[in-house]
């Protein structure tokens, strides 16, 4: 993985000795509080609703063993003795003092890592594939591309100011596993169809939120070198004319939507001629440079299938059914890449303990050549592992708590901190995804349910991607009363779509059973081996519409008797 | 209001007008009267204008050549617009002087020049709890940026791309030395 140079190392220093100079302004008078709060968010410090939090980037989800523990430690001396995985790959710590932040950033420095840019109006953390340089589908790995546009994005002189937030992702697969059609950019690596040359496809204006909207594809192909000076052209379009009247309408999203896609390609076209590429573009070797940081590890030569994994399997019904739902399948015969859920039935999504990270953290190290992933699904993974370690492996997630086998089913559920910590959200979050995986948490009947994607925000800003779940809950307040409203078919992926509304939002206690209708409309409709987001597609919306309602018909039902 | 560049307070030799009549020295008209002071003739006056920030750069270009200074307004520090339009200004051709105007903070500096701006010209109220020290304790904070074609602090690509220029000269040269 990429290592901090001379500069790196320097630049990450100052920033730490900026704010804290920044806060030292803040706190004589010379900083207002107005002026304050967008520096303190360009170092990831909120303040919410019981304390500060802080959010610390793990650019494109990719950490060394050693960054994960300097995670427990601080979790230990500034916080409450564990983090939070957040669905931008990075970790929030709920609790630190504000005096403290300076402190936790030396920390953070010390293993080459740092909370530039996880807030406010600006580029934000880039994200990509967490199966990067793993998976069979890849054309190539995404994660070169997303350290450049990390370091070319750092304290950009003319992009630190944008009307509203702006987030990157990148995918080098053909499944997109980075959900690059729901960002302000997207990036998807590509073979161009007639010279082969590798460049981009460029999709613009995706994201979620208060309005939903799929990106749509600005440039077909962008050769490969020359994407700082494109993104720089697209930047700069948008910091013009973006909207900044209205925060709700000011993602570059909206601009794309009012304009149309011909005029913003046409707009940002016309700067891009205007600029001078070469004076811009980081060089080859520049990117080559980043590049052989992402070299693969040195692989053993293994056969296909492990004998020993084959036969533990056989074994131990309960080790196969982990490492059915937990493996995906690694490009290197006889690896595997292994997602650990940070699901534990009861627990909140995302939330890992500090010993769970020292665990973690020596797993890596021990089996995954010291390398791990966290993914925007709020688990983490240990990228290569060999089959014949998947034993010992999941012994020891068992004595962390760590071995829920759960990875991409019904309970796997990913949700926002909501009301529970956030100061923007409108409803609880946690609590119902405690409750559905609950009400699911059997695991004969979690299998048979299969792959199904459960998303849950507790305020319209989307950070749970409920728009994009294959059943999406948005935690809304009516009357002073929590109120969730479910959508159905969502997709983050290559296909993807916006879920639709099935109804009135519904009482908290009343999710649950509302879920679990739906899943029984799937179970009833599907085809042999057809997954949940299929049925939808196939059976239409309609059905489970009908089951969502059944409640509300009953309900009506009663009243008229009532009256009657 | 105080005026400074990124070596400290300067002079403001400037005087803001309506019209080039109303001011004895060097002038800034606003946008909307600058046309018709150039067909008049700005005579002995330096002339500036004072640029609305959603502006396109297209209207302003063909006049830069007959402008001295061009103010761009900061309405608010989280208004990044003008630095945008510094950037187009500077990278199109005009040479006068760039001035940024309004409620900039001091964490800005380094952006307004590195976006090709001379001067910042602050609020009275934010350069009253940021004095000219803050401002240019400011510029120092940084050493290095990430981002190639801006002014200012020097960039990390191309002293990364120096030393490995360097490093093959000194191994070409050991090569020669070998033969």
């Amino acid at each position: 993985m990429y290592r901090y140079d001379e500069f790196d190392e320097r630049f990450v220093r100052e920033r730490v000795a900026q704010f804290r100079d920044q806060v030292a302004r803040r706190l004589d008078g010379s900083l207002s509080d107005d002026e304050f709060k967008p520096l303190r968010l360009k170092n990831g410090v909120y303040l919410q609703l019981h304390a500060y939090m802080l959010r610390i980037a793990v650019p494109y989800g990719t950490l060394a063993s050693r960054q994960l523990r300097q995670l427990a430690l601080i979790a230990d001396r500034y916080d409450r003795g564990y983090g939070h995985f957040t669905t931008r790959q990075n970790m929030q710590f709920n609790w630190p003092k504000l005096r403290d932040v300076p402190d936790i950033l030396g920390l953070l420095a010390d293993v080459e890592m740092h909370c530039i840019q996880t807030s406010g109006n600006c580029i934000r953390n880039v994200t990509a594939d967490h199966f990067a340089g793993v998976a069979a589908d890849e054309l190539e790995d995404p994660r070169p591309t997303a350290e450049l546009i990390r370091q070319w994005s750092s304290l950009h002189p003319e992009f630190s100011y944008l009307p509203r937030k702006f987030k990157i992702a990148v995918t080098g697969a053909e499944h997109d596993r980075a959900a690059v059609k729901v960002h302000d950019i997207g990036l998807r690596i590509l073979k161009h169809p007639q010279t082969g040359e590798i460049g981009y496809e460029v999709i613009v204006g995706g994201g979620l939120g208060r309005t939903p909207l799929i990106g749509k594809v600005v440039r077909d192909f962008l050769p490969k070198d020359e994407l700082l000076a494109y993104l720089e052209a697209a930047m700069r379009v948008y910091n013009l004319e973006g909207r900044r009247d209205n925060k709700y309408k000011a993602r570059v999203k909206i601009l794309v939507h009012e304009i149309g896609v011909e005029e913003f390609r046409k707009r940002v076209e016309e700067e891009y001629a205007k600029l001078n590429g070469p004076s811009i573009n980081a060089d080859p070797a520049e990117v080559e440079r980043i590049a052989a940081y992402f070299a693969p590890p040195t692989y053993e030569k293994l056969p296909g299938d492990s004998k020993a994994y084959a036969a533990q399997r056989a074994t131990n019904a309960a080790f196969a059914q982990w490492a059915d739902a937990s493996v995906f399948k690694h490009r290197i015969p006889g690896y595997a890449a292994l997602t650990i859920s940070l699901k534990t039935i009861g627990e909140a999504p995302g939330d890992i303990t500090s010993a769970q990270m020292r665990a973690v953290a020596d797993l890596a190290e021990k089996y995954s050549f010291d390398e791990l992933r966290v993914t925007h699904m709020q688990n983490v993974v240990l990228p290569h592992v060999k089959q014949s370690d998947l034993f010992a492996i999941w012994n020891a997630l068992r004595e962390a708590g760590l071995a829920e086998a759960n990875v991409g089913l019904v309970t796997d559920i990913i949700a926002c901190p909501g009301l529970d910590y956030c100061a923007l959200a409108t409803a609880r979050s946690i609590p119902i995804a405690q409750a559905i995986a609950k009400r699911f948490q059997d695991q004969q009947r979690q299998r048979d349910i299969g792959p199904l994607g459960i998303k849950i925000s507790g305020c319209i800003n989307a950070c749970g991607h409920h728009h994009v779940g294959n059943i999406g809950i948005l935690g809304l307040e009516k009357n002073g009363v929590e109120n969730y409203q479910i959508t159905l078919g969502g997709d983050a992926t290559e296909n993807a779509a916006i879920g639709d509304r099935l109804g009135p939002g519904i009482d908290a206690d009343e999710v649950p059973d509302a879920i679990e209708r739906l899943v029984d409309v799937y179970l009833n409709q599907r085809l042999k081996d057809e997954p949940f987001i299929d049925t939808v597609r196939r059976v239409g919306v309609a059905p489970f519409k009908d089951a969502f309602l059944a409640k509300d018909s009953s309900k009506t039902e009663e009243a008229e008797h009532a009256v009657a | 209001m105080p005026l400074l560049d990124r070596s400290g307070l300067k002079a403001e030799t400037f005087a803001r007008a309506e019209n080039l009549s109303d001011a004895a020295g060097d002038v800034i008209v606003p946008w909307a009267n600058v046309q018709a002071v150039l067909e008049a003739g700005a005579g002995n006056h330096r002339l500036g204008v004072d640029i609305p920030n959603n502006i396109s750069i297209d209207e302003i270009l063909p006049l830069v050549d007959r402008l001295d200074l061009i103010s761009v307004p900061f309405p608010s520090f989280s208004d990044g617009r003008g630095f945008s339009l510094a950037k187009q200004l500077r990278d199109r051709g005009y040479r006068g002087v760039l001035r940024a105007q309004g409620k900039l903070i001091t964490d800005q500096f380094a952006y307004a020049l590195a976006c090709g701006f001379d001067e910042v010209e602050p609020a009275d109220e934010v350069f009253a709890r940021q004095p000219v020290e803050q401002w240019l304790a400011a510029l120092t904070r940084i050493t290095n940026v990430y981002q190639r074609g801006y002014d200012g602090a020097a960039n990390i690509l191309d002293q990364r791309r120096a030393a490995r220029a360097a490093k093959a000269a000194q191994v070409e040269s050991k090569e020669a030395s070998h033969v």
